[in-house]
């Protein structure tokens, strides 16, 4: 593998990095694409080569493994889980969220437990493909 | 029957970075840097606690093709590789302070937790870093 190839991982692993902390604000492409050095045009396609998904699903499955987090830890009404992890609509929140996870929001809230272990692990194998 | 962990292992892009990275920016101590002939063994511990060694390996060597070397340095780059380090502390939100001060890139602010309050952050080659500072006992 190339340096110039590992350079191009590594900055494209900065933006995404980024996405994952601001999971809730509406995606900003010419703030990523400059965090990962390459034009607003070509952000999704290096994205999509380096990770196997567009940015957009990759933010739709944070936003709803956010989602899931906060279905399973507190009490909060759906309503508003929805509009925290970034969701500007509770249709668009529980089409999506059901297509990922395979059951509403509320079923979902239903039978999940909430776990105690690191946080990086549940995020990574909580996050719905 | 086992009575410790001593070493742990992850790979790492550059070993004189490495040591420029968790030496002198996150303050760990070289345990050992001996030059082997075949390898460079390269291991790091938290201060005062040389019972737990972690070994900072470049991917490559006979055992590995060089085309699986490539395969892991991209798993590296990506984020991908599996090589998380959770390291203690007795205060998160200070270290924090002190380490974004120093340039380290952070993928997660502090933030209270079940266990904890804990944050993460990211070697140079793309290694996942959780600290965390536990509950009190």
């Amino acid at each position: 593998m190339s340096r110039a190839a590992e350079e191009s991982n590594r900055r494209m692993l900065r933006a995404r990095d980024a996405m994952d902390r601001a999971y809730a604000e509406p995606m900003d492409v010419p703030a990523l694409a400059r965090i990962a050095h390459v034009s607003p045009a070509h952000f999704t396609r290096v994205f999509r080569a380096t990770f196997g998904e567009t940015p957009h699903r990759y933010l739709q499955r944070r936003r709803v493994e956010r989602a899931m987090f906060l279905l399973r830890s507190t009490e909060e009404p759906i309503t508003g889980i929805c509009y925290k992890v970034g969701f500007s609509s509770t249709g668009t929140f529980s089409r999506t969220f059901r297509e990922i996870v395979g059951s509403s929001p509320r079923d979902y809230r239903r039978t999940a437990q909430p776990s105690g272990v690191p946080v990086c692990f549940t995020m990574a194998w909580t996050r719905p493909n | 029957m086992f009575t410790a962990i001593t070493h742990s292992q992850i790979f790492v892009l550059d070993q004189n970075e490495a040591v420029d990275f968790y030496v002198g920016t996150l303050g760990l101590e070289i345990h050992t840097d001996a030059d082997l002939g075949f390898m460079r063994w390269l291991t790091i511990n938290v201060p005062g606690r040389p019972d737990r060694q972690i070994l900072l390996s470049l991917p490559g060597g006979p055992s590995m093709s060089p085309e699986t070397a490539d395969q892991l340095r991209e798993l590296v780059t990506k984020g991908a590789a599996g090589g998380t380090l959770i390291l203690a502390t007795d205060d998160c939100r200070k270290t924090y302070e002190t380490l974004r001060s120093r340039g380290v890139e952070f993928t997660e602010e502090p933030t209270e937790r079940p266990y904890g309050i804990d944050c993460g952050f990211r070697d140079p080659f793309g290694n996942h870093i959780r600290m965390t500072q536990p509950l009190p006992a």
